[in-house]
């Protein structure tokens, strides 16, 4: 039996923008099990980002409930989203966001550094996370020694290296070539058949074809949800 | 601790990264704390100096001025009113236990002459004792003696810095004449140079004659048995409190001075003058030491505006580092440690550069200084202060980023 990974009710977004209040989301109810590979859709001012944003815990949300694992996280401290990123959730930008003066390796040791207890041996897993997305050879390279394709698989290591039990990708095709692209969504299939929760934000259908089951939202609300 | 050394890397890192940026940010400090340090080094090696001016003045020794004249509403400085007479010395001699030597002078500024040379100074008439109470050891020849007293010889003794300005070589002077007021006298001494009081006045400009001689011949009988100056010389160190006070008490017996009136003449210690004069200088220590300070802030204010820049430059990076879990503090104290490594490391830079700049100034303008450790100790805790002070906003500012917006941040 799979247990939902996430789990939100009535989920809604309020901010102030220029002195109005914009409702981004407008009641999301969203359930999502663990292991799934999903793709949240919807043209750019939808509310996918900020949907995006509350289920990573960078942003809190203004009314409902989400549930991260079966824990309430729905107002929780801005410290204990900290942790949670760093122990639940690993992220995948459209632009890499790779820190540029640090090598590959480093990058993928960041989220280490913030890992409470700490552990020992945080140089030999951040070099198998590299090399599990092909890039051992490139470990004492910089950001711009490398390629888009491989700075976003860096970005993919640093995101699997605390054995996160979900992985947030952000348009991570979108500064890619279709080649590239495709390399890429081929790394993160792989990362859900091992078991790992991926949910990719895009407004690309081609991507979205790609996976199992596929959002919809619009207006701040879901308008679609299928899946194959 | 292990959050405060990975701060610690991160921060050498980022120096490392931004080596001219960094420099120059820590040139403000490096200087403030330089000029601090270099300012505590002039000023304690000044007051050692001149503590050691004071004790060379003589040993053990009071002074005794007569009182001051007043005129009207107009005062006299010291030893215008002709208080002090010889028959005080000689009782101070005599019925003072703590007292060893009693000397006293009397001094009038006058021209000298010898053959086709002369110069104005300062002439002393006083006693063979002078000698022992100033401490001041002969350099050539003799000083005067009693014998030269009792027959009011016309012998003089000449400072060091009266016989460089008379006479060419200095071997010979002794038995040569010159003439005082007309009156010649035979060189019977060179005195050994004693150099500058604290005040600046040259002490080996002046010549010594007999006191009995002075009288007869160059002062003139306006002012019998008057004295502008006694000094005594105490036995001990630990007796010059107990000579000052028992000098006191029979000079106010002396002079019928009632119970509350003010003495008709004053009395120093070479203990009083050091006190004063180091207070005027750890003045003078503290006024230099806080414009050197305020340089400090500025420096520090230097480190605050670099490292908001810094934080605004690398919002993207502090928005990456909290998307994988950085919590506040971490940020927080990331750039604190960066901000306080800067400082402390402008603070060693600028304790070396204090020190060379003290050496140099030992080295280039005869000045002594003194290198305080106590000093480098505080600017070092100095230093840092600065950097967790005026870091602490930019940290602040860096820690409560929204995650977001640093994230989008371009």
């Amino acid at each position: 039996m799979v247990k939902p990974i996430i789990r939100t009710k009535q989920l809604i977004k309020r901010y102030p923008m220029e002195g109005e209040t914009i409702v981004a989301l407008k009641g999301i109810d969203l359930e999502i099990q663990s292991g799934e590979f999903l793709a949240v859709m919807g043209p750019s001012g939808s509310g996918k980002s900020t949907l995006m944003h509350i289920l990573g815990l960078l942003d809190s949300l203004t009314e409902g409930t989400y549930e991260l694992e079966g824990l309430n996280v729905s107002h929780i401290s801005r410290e204990m989203r900290a942790d949670l990123r760093n122990q639940k959730i690993g992220f995948v930008f459209q632009t890499f966001n790779l820190l540029a003066r640090s090598t590959a390796l480093d990058n993928v040791k960041l989220p280490m550094l913030y890992l409470r207890p700490r552990i020992n041996g945080s140089h030999k897993k951040a070099m198998e996370a590299l090399k599990s997305v092909g890039l051992a050879d490139r470990a004492s390279h910089l950001p711009r020694q490398l390629s888009g394709g491989q700075q976003q698989r860096v970005a993919i290591a640093r995101a699997l290296v605390n054995n996160p039990a979900l992985i947030l990708a952000d348009e991570p095709t979108g500064n890619l070539d279709t080649k590239t692209g495709r390399e890429i969504m081929d790394l993160l299939s792989s990362l859900h058949e091992r078991g790992i929760t991926v949910i990719i934000v895009t407004h690309d259908p081609e991507i979205g074809r790609l996976t199992r089951r596929r959002i919809l939202v619009r207006d701040g609300i879901i308008i679609q949800d299928e899946e194959d | 601790m292990n959050i405060w050394l990975t701060a610690l890397r991160l921060a050498i890192g980022s120096l490392r990264a931004y080596k001219v940026r960094s420099f120059l940010t820590m040139l403000g400090i490096i200087i403030g704390i330089g000029s601090v340090i270099v300012m505590i080094n002039v000023g304690r090696g000044a007051e050692v100096n001149i503590q050691e001016q004071i004790r060379n003045l003589g040993s053990n020794m009071l002074m005794i001025f007569s009182g001051s004249s007043r005129s009207g509403g107009v005062r006299g400085g010291f030893g215008t009113k002709p208080s002090l007479r010889v028959k005080d010395a000689e009782a101070i001699a005599r019925e003072c236990p703590a007292v060893a030597e009693v000397t006293y002078s009397i001094v009038k500024n006058m021209q000298i002459v010898a053959g086709n040379s002369n110069w104005g100074t300062s002439v002393q008439g006083t006693t063979p004792e002078y000698r022992l109470v100033r401490n001041w050891p002969v350099k050539y020849g003799e000083f005067i003696n009693a014998h030269h007293m009792k027959s009011a010889a016309s012998v003089v003794v000449l400072g060091s810095a009266v016989a460089e300005n008379l006479f060419e070589s200095w071997e010979d002077v002794i038995g040569q004449k010159i003439r005082i007021n007309n009156f010649p006298f035979r060189i019977i001494g060179v005195m050994n140079s004693k150099g500058r009081t604290p005040a600046g006045r040259d002490q080996d400009d002046v010549v010594f004659v007999p006191y009995t001689t002075a009288m007869r011949k160059l002062m003139g009988s306006r002012l019998p048995g008057v004295v502008h100056f006694i000094g005594v010389s105490a036995h001990s160190k630990q007796l010059v409190a107990e000579a000052k006070r028992e000098v006191e008490e029979l000079l106010r017996q002396r002079h019928r001075i009632l119970t509350e009136a003010d003495d008709d003449f004053t009395l120093r210690t070479l203990d009083e003058i050091a006190a004063a004069s180091e207070k005027t200088g750890n003045i003078m220590t503290l006024l230099l030491t806080s414009v050197a300070a305020v340089s400090l802030v500025v420096g520090g204010i230097g480190i605050m505006n670099v490292m908001l820049v810094s934080v605004t430059e690398r919002t993207r990076e502090i928005g990456i580092r909290m998307a994988v879990g950085a919590r506040e503090r971490d940020v927080l104290i990331q750039f604190l440690v960066e901000s306080t490594t800067m400082s402390f490391v402008g603070g060693l830079l600028g304790i070396l550069l204090g020190i060379g700049a003290s050496r140099a100034i030992t080295h280039l303008a005869k000045w002594p200084t003194i290198i305080s450790i106590d000093a480098i100790f505080l600017a070092t805790l100095f230093s840092a202060a600065v950097g967790i002070f005026f870091g602490f906003y930019p940290a602040r500012k860096a820690a409560s980023l929204d995650p977001i917006e640093a994230l989008n941040y371009e």
